[in-house]
């Protein structure tokens, strides 16, 4: 019987690896695109226009206030309502990225706000331009501790992913969801998702951790 | 079209927005009591010298944060049945939450027993205390201090992450708003709502979590 259904999930590994390609092409575009975003809201945020200032503040509030299965389900059934016609990927990939924004900017402003103002002072004495002493300055130095918490936040990410499943896409624990159906042994079913989650997440883990070592920061750790 | 958008509806429907927000409540308050619980025995567990307990712990807290909790959420909802239990949607939710979150929570406690300086245990064991009173007198009051905020942390995620149960049609928050997406064709209205009252339960534990932090004296406690 065990034999038949290993048999079985077997045969179903196309499936198993088009959901996972799924689930890291989803990671990985809204990581990219979630970390510029973020790094932008998180600059801006500590640039000293208090309404912009305020303004991303709140917007990181509401993101982070609520469960991100109500915000895809948002954005996937209002915007449409608003003329916005959009696919579940799409609107995946605006969800996760959004998501990685606001979190990504709250370690951007904590690391730039951790680099001492002597050295924007210094900066500033030394004729660099705004631009100049967020890239050649604040930047770097605020890099060590934004770095081991921004990987952190990576494994976030592809984790909240699993939830766009809830709108039909086909990742990783959807084809975990398809194949239970089936095979109806759902212990083997899952523990192989969570290998498969397991594969592409722990090594981002030990990777946080050993930056966090080395960085020595050790009030950086993200909430997780 | 959210020029018509139905407040309307929304009253109509009141009643089973509050009960679904009861039930995020009390499940999420059963969950983080089960989260401590698993969170004190894996940081027991994690703190031993000896590697029977240690390794153990420490491979079901990297599972459990390698892996997305709806992955763990049917694991148990799917696999559970096939071992002989046969438990409600509500039980299977919140035994995944507290399993889940009580890795976490093993976590902060640790930190918080590891941050205590070295020489408060060594003062400690001067003064003649046993390994007990050493926890329970030096160590432990001082820990608990410094995990006060981050476990306020936790119960925010926890209150977020009930949502998914959703997904297993238990009828908390999410569900009630996904009702009235499908009954009436108004996601807007439904998910809105819900969202609001998500943010009512996130501000007012976030209020609690900078309270804390005031009250037992940490400068710039983080949540």
């Amino acid at each position: 019987m065990i034999w038949q259904q290993l048999q079985s999930i077997a045969g179903s590994y196309p499936l198993a690896l088009r959901g996972l390609g799924m689930t890291v092409v989803l990671s990985l575009i809204s990581l990219v695109l979630g970390t510029l975003l973020g790094f932008g809201l998180g600059i801006l945020r500590t640039g000293g226009n208090r309404l912009i200032s305020s303004a991303i503040g709140g917007w990181v509030d509401l993101i982070r206030g609520t469960p991100f299965l109500v915000q895809i389900f948002l954005i996937f059934f209002i915007l449409p309502e608003l003329g916005i016609e959009l696919d579940a990927f799409t609107a995946g990939i605006i969800a996760l990225t959004n998501l990685a924004a606001c979190f990504i900017c709250e370690i951007v402003v904590a690391g730039i706000r951790s680099v001492p103002t002597g050295q924007v002072e210094a900066a500033l004495a030394s004729g660099l331009s705004r631009w100049q002493r967020m890239r050649q300055v604040v930047l770097p130095q605020a890099m060590r501790i934004v770095l081991p918490p921004l990987v952190g936040q990576y494994v976030l990410l592809i984790k909240d992913s699993s939830v766009v499943s809830a709108i039909g896409l086909t990742d990783l624990t959807r084809v975990g969801w398809l194949v239970v159906q089936r095979v109806p042994n759902g212990l083997l079913v899952f523990f192989l998702v969570g290998v498969g989650y397991f594969i592409v997440c722990y090594p981002l883990i030990m990777l946080a951790r050993r930056l966090e070592q080395r960085m020595g920061a050790a009030h950086g750790e993200v909430q997780l | 079209m959210l020029e018509n958008f139905s407040f309307r509806t929304i009253v109509e429907y009141l009643p089973l927005f509050g009960q679904g927000l009861v039930t995020t409540v009390w499940l999420s308050v059963l969950s983080f009591a089960g989260a401590l619980a698993v969170g004190i025995v894996l940081a027991a567990m994690n703190l031993q010298r000896g590697r029977l307990f240690r390794v153990p712990a420490k491979a079901y807290i990297d599972a459990v944060r390698a892996t997305p909790l709806l992955a763990q959420l049917y694991f148990l909802y799917f696999g559970l049945p096939r071992l002989g239990f046969v438990l409600p949607e509500l039980v299977v939710g919140i035994l995944a939450l507290s399993l889940n979150s009580g890795a976490y929570v093993a976590e902060i406690i640790r930190a918080g027993i590891l941050s205590i300086p070295r020489g408060q245990v060594e003062a400690g064991v001067a003064s003649g205390m046993t390994y007990v009173q050493r926890m329970r007198l030096v160590i432990l009051p001082q820990a608990f201090k410094v995990t006060i905020p981050p476990l306020l942390g936790q119960a925010i995620v926890l209150v977020k992450d009930s949502a998914l149960l959703s997904l297993i049609s238990v009828a908390e928050l999410t569900r009630a708003g996904q009702l009235l997406a499908s009954d009436r064709f108004m996601p807007a209205e439904g998910f809105i709502t819900i969202a609001a009252f998500y943010l009512l339960l996130y501000y007012g534990l976030k209020g609690l979590a900078a309270l804390s932090g005031r009250w037992l004296g940490l400068a710039g406690a983080r949540t």
